[in-house]
């Protein structure tokens, strides 16, 4: 899985049926020591309800489609958490509740 | 499988019907002679593996083949610690 911040979301009309109904966030990887994006965006499904600005990880490939949400849909990139805090080192780089202050 | 080194860990209340009692750690991709890269991946411990050890991941389809990663939205699983790296004929790792 592969960390990421939501930066937006992404909206479309005309699409796949297999895929009404699920909503599409477009997230910024980031680095995980600095918590800052790295310039590489991806659109993934969400299976957990995700709101912009918050980090998240996603599951890619095959994996994307083991979610409820997901399951038998054409799906590659998931997001299957909201991470509440990163450690590195025994010190918090990320912590959802200082990041929200 | 690729070689990486746990750097930290991830926490998550929120999320999808993934595993219960295993934890993410944040991992540091590196070479066979612990040479770090500058690429991270968030995997599933299923070994108990601790910081600042070398570790061996499962990625893709494949890190859903255990008992516990069975059909969960999973794709990157730490399946060993490394003891030992063995290079033509040399040591290149030693834990």
């Amino acid at each position: 899985m592969i960390l990421a911040r939501v930066v937006g979301t992404v909206v479309s009309t005309r699409k796949e049926p297999k895929i009404e109904g699920i909503k599409y966030l477009l997230l910024e990887k980031i680095n995980p020591k600095t918590v800052e994006g790295t310039g590489d965006y991806v659109v993934a499904m969400d299976s957990v309800g995700a709101n912009v600005g918050e980090i998240v990880f996603y599951a890619a490939g095959s994996s994307a489609r083991m979610t409820h949400v997901t399951e038998g849909r054409p799906a590659d990139a998931t997001i299957t958490a909201i991470v509440d805090a990163i450690e590195i080192n025994s010190k918090y780089v990320y912590h959802k509740e200082m990041a929200e202050k | 499988m690729i070689f990486g080194k746990v750097t930290g860990t991830v926490v998550t209340t929120r999320k999808s019907d993934t595993t219960e009692g295993t934890k993410y750690l944040l991992i540091r991709l590196c070479n066979q002679r612990e040479k770090l890269k500058n690429s991270f991946v968030v995997a599933l411990d299923l070994v108990g593996a601790g910081p600042g050890e070398m570790v061996i991941i499962a990625q893709g389809s494949s890190s859903r083949q255990t008992s516990r990663t069975f059909e969960k939205p999973i794709d990157a699983v730490i399946v060993g610690i490394v003891d030992l790296v063995e290079e033509k004929g040399k040591v290149v790792y030693r834990k």
